[in-house]
């Protein structure tokens, strides 16, 4: 059975400006977002994230391509006339209206009866519990409590589609934390289609079905958090995404020989010619008795459960490890160690 | 430095402007609330005697030949058209100065500065300038007229100099300044990120104003109004030379009365309803403004 | 829509910039007739005869118009000059400080002007000038100064009040760790940084004298016309293009003073 497509970006370019001073925000992005997803858009500031969502949602209109809603083309409908809504990243809740009105906005403004404005908003306002709060004015709440009067705002409507530009950045740290499983319970107990943006890989990696790594207006890579993270297609998706060493090399045979020499034993995928490895952290493993690759501790950092070691090989390239604190039993600074990698986890990528 | 020294170096410091202020502005305005419950003099000026009837013919008038009460029709006309003309002055202004005010605020930040210019020097230049300016576009022989006869509209003149309309429009094209520049202040400060969110949840234009920028911006709203309001009630010069004498408002018909009406109580009771009407409009002003801000 | 494929613009609203430039348009006609009729070489203010600086001339060498504008721009400069002074005193004692008791009133006072309709002021002015003038004898010139000296005060004091509550009182501070006595910071380290402010509020209080009508035409005595008093009173016979070239001059005047404020407050930002 395959899944109904709610969003679909076919072709999508967007470029501000014209002659020399055209700047292209988004190149030429084609994605299918499926209908009940909560899918997350990643990217550093700046790589088209926002320019997709704001055309998703009708306040940009893109410059080539088109925007489809279950099938139906939206790419010139007003923002005003899509079935979707979006959590804004100032929250952009009225300074005038009570926290019910905010609410109830969306609703009032199709002409629904006010009756069945003000079930939905106490039901809404039940699902982001925040019963209590009703009468308040948006500047009498808390940062945390704005956020989930705009949740609650743009869910009212019962929308297609739930746009969310970066919703969390505001909040600290802790806030955040409880906002993320608030935000996955929502999506699960609506069932609408949720689509996130934010430049947190961590965010994005706990709460998303599917990620789309963007960058320069480009998507790079879209697929579980699961695959972006152990298989990323590029140098740039495994930068960004958690920690890599980036160790070069050269293809001999089925192995990989790299700087020092040793020989490294990875699945190649057809790879040849020079070749750079993506190695995790956690993925290099120390031996105090200094067998497999020679290298010396010059930095250790201690992170509580885990400690960074910081070690240079023979060919003066650094690496780090990520070793649990426990069974790293001694090792220190200046001591002469070897190293091994978990040669099945590395990922090869062009050089 | 400690409170109460604070407190006295303000005062100190302050101490030269507010006895210039006090000799030369706020302190004769209490002569004129004296002055208000004297005699009147025999041709102008006062008797020091206490008497009512500066107060009383505010609103009355006594017949010279049987002494009977009757309300002061031409007065309480005067009066009328003054409240008119002023809040028409004000609606007036306000139906073009919130589409100026809105067209400059969202204009690109380098020509904003440009526009906001543009506003500012009509409402620095001269009060007579331009009420000259608009005397000279409605005239008879002007450029309006001549312009309407030119496209056939209308065969000969119109009369717009020397009548209300006259009065109005020099008050409208002299007080439009003053209510652009305060709603532009508060359009400048108004987030149109909310208007997105207004669109996002499915309001139309004219919701998304009604609903979502007039009540935010109100406090210039009612700032710009009150602005226009008060000195169009006190309004002398443009009446003067637009209204030709006939059409008074009170800014004249006080003058009136320490000129050749020579009724100096009159005018000076005349003048402290002006001030009580501007004072409660301001007490009314911050209330107003005061609310809006949950949080002060 | 007209054109489905425009994008949506949110800062649009139906009407609005067509009402603005009709708006402006308004605004300018007026003056800009005003201004061209000021060259006419024909004898009418609404006859054209040709272009021509005839009335420049004749304005020029008309007495009565020497006369007022002399007087006009010596009360304007002495009332730009007291009501600064004053008005930086004032900021100094007002701004900076925090809340002191009675901080309301003095600011109750100073801005009353801008407060209180200016015939009442006028009225208020000319009963008690009067008094004095018949108590003491003098009738020069001192009134007027005195009057718009007073009612400039809030003008100057705005632009001078803002440009305090800019600065940093770090700057004070550091001053004074460096043995600067409270005279010399104020000398060497305040009133430079205050300039700007300052010069801003004394063109302002200038123009603000220079056009001034109402309490001028109460206040003064016989013979005292001000250039505004003397339009005033010419407004009453025939027009001739002659005060269309005073209120040129006079236009002139104001925007190149408002350029000038403008460049001085836009630098400093």
């Amino acid at each position: 059975m395959t899944k109904q497509i709610a969003i679909d970006a076919r072709n999508v370019g967007k470029i501000y400006g014209v002659g020399v001073h055209a700047v292209t925000a988004l190149g030429d992005v084609s994605i299918a977002i499926e209908q009940g997803e909560f899918f997350t858009l990643l990217g550093p500031s700046g790589c088209g994230k926002t320019t997709l969502l704001r055309c998703i949602a009708g306040f940009e209109t893109p410059t080539s391509g088109s925007i489809h809603l279950s099938g139906r083309d939206i790419t010139y409908t007003p923002p005003n006339e899509r079935p979707v809504n979006t959590v804004f990243q100032s929250y952009a809740l009225f300074p005038h209206l009570s926290v019910a009105d905010n609410i109830g906005f969306g609703l009032k403004m199709q002409g629904k009866p006010a009756k069945e404005v003000k079930a939905a908003v106490e039901r809404v306002l039940a699902l982001v519990k925040l019963e209590d709060f009703a009468k308040r004015l948006p500047q009498q709440l808390s940062g945390g409590q704005q956020q989930r009067v705009a949740l609650a705002r743009a869910l009212a409507p019962q929308p297609e589609v739930l746009l969310l530009d970066e919703p969390l950045s505001a909040l600290d740290l802790k806030l955040r934390k409880e906002m993320q499983s608030e935000l996955k319970r929502l999506q699960t107990e609506t069932g609408i289609t949720f689509i996130f943006v934010t430049h947190d890989q961590e965010e994005a990696l706990t709460m998303s079905d599917r990620i789309a790594v963007m960058s320069a207006g480009e998507l790079l890579q879209v697929g579980t958090p699961h695959d972006i993270y152990d298989r990323p297609v590029n140098r740039f998706v495994a930068d960004f995404i958690g920690e890599t060493n980036f160790v070069e090399g050269t293809v001999e045979g089925s192995a990989v020989r790299i700087g020092t020499g040793d020989l490294l034993d990875v699945t190649l995928d057809g790879h040849s010619g020079g070749v750079t490895l993506a190695v995790r952290p956690e993925q290099v493993s120390l031996r105090a008795d200094g067998s497999g690759i020679a290298a010396q501790i010059v930095a250790a950092t201690y992170l509580g459960t885990d400690t960074h070691y910081t070690l240079e090989l023979g060919d003066k390239s650094l690496l780090v490890a990520r070793i649990q604190s426990n069974s790293a039993g001694g090792m220190r600074v200046g001591d002469a160690v070897g190293l091994h990698i978990d040669a099945g986890a590395v990922q090869v990528l062009s050089a | 430095m400690s409170g109460r020294s604070k407190g006295l170096n303000g005062w100190l410091l302050s101490s030269p402007a507010l006895i210039l202020l006090l000799l030369a502005a706020s302190g004769p305005l209490l002569i004129v609330a004296v002055y208000s419950v004297l005699e009147k003099g025999d041709y102008s000026g006062v008797r020091w005697i206490l008497s009512g009837d500066g107060w009383f013919n505010v609103l009355f008038q006594r017949d010279i030949f049987d002494q009977t009460v009757s309300l002061a029709d031409a007065n309480l006309s005067i009066f009328w058209r003054s409240v008119k003309l002023s809040i028409a002055t004000t609606l007036i202004t306000f139906a073009f100065g919130l589409p100026t005010a809105w067209f400059i605020a969202t204009r690109p930040p380098k020509s904003r500065a440009l526009w906001l210019f543009l506003i500012t020097i009509p409402f620095w230049t001269n009060l007579l300038i331009r009420t000259f300016a608009i005397m000279e576009v409605i005239r008879n022989q002007g450029i309006l007229n001549t312009f309407l006869t030119w496209t056939g509209l209308i065969s000969e003149p119109i009369q717009i100099l020397y009548t209300d309309t006259a009065v109005l429009i020099g008050m409208v094209y002299v007080y439009l300044p003053l209510m652009v520049l305060p709603l532009y202040a508060a359009i400048d400060r108004f987030d149109f990120r909310l208007i997105e969110a207004g669109y996002d949840l499915y309001a139309s234009r004219w919701q998304v104003l009604r609903g979502v920028i007039l009540p935010i911006i109100r406090p210039g709203i009612v700032a710009g109004s009150i602005l226009v309001f008060i000195p169009s009630l006190g309004a002398y010069v443009t009446p003067r030379v637009l209204g030709g004498g006939k059409n008074m408002m009170i800014g004249n018909f006080i003058e009136l009365q320490f000129g050749q009406g020579q009724n100096w109580p009159l005018g000076a009771a005349l003048s402290t309803v002006l001030l009580l009407v501007v004072l409660i409009s301001l007490v009314v002003y911050t209330r107003v403004t005061s609310k809006d801000d949950p949080r002060g | 829509m007209a054109d489905k494929k425009r994008a949506f613009d949110v800062t649009t609203l139906p009407g609005f910039t067509a009402i603005a430039i009709t708006a402006f348009v308004l605004l300018y006609a007026p003056i800009i007739t005003l201004v061209f009729y000021s060259f006419n070489g024909g004898n009418s203010v609404n006859q054209w005869g040709g272009f021509s600086l005839q009335w420049y001339v004749v304005a020029w060498n008309n007495e009565a118009v020497q006369d007022a504008t002399a007087r006009s721009l010596i009360i304007a400069v002495w009332a730009a000059v007291i009501s600064t002074a004053l008005a930086t005193m004032a900021a100094l004692g007002t701004t900076r400080r925090g809340k002191f008791k009675g901080q309301t009133v003095i600011y109750i006072i100073i801005n009353q002007p801008l407060m209180v309709p200016e015939i009442v002021t006028a009225v208020a002015l000319l009963i008690f000038f009067s008094s004095v003038k018949i108590a003491t004898g003098y009738s020069g010139l001192g009134y007027l100064i005195l009057a718009h000296s007073a009612f400039c005060i809030p003008f100057a004091y705005l632009p001078i009040k803002a440009r305090l509550e800019g600065m940093d009182t770090a700057m004070e501070t550091a001053a004074a760790d460096l043995y600067a006595t409270p005279w010399q910071t104020f000398r060497y380290v305040t009133l430079p940084l205050l300039l700007p402010g300052v010069i801003a509020g004394a063109m302002l209080a200038f123009i603000i004298s220079l056009d001034n009508v109402i309490i001028t035409e109460f206040v003064k005595s016989a013979g005292q016309d001000t250039l505004p008093t003397y339009m005033l009173g010419q407004l009453r016979r025939a027009l001739t293009p002659e005060v269309n070239a005073i209120s040129t001059a006079l236009l002139a005047l104001t925007v190149l003073i408002l350029t000038v404020f403008f460049i001085v407050t836009k630098k400093r930002d």
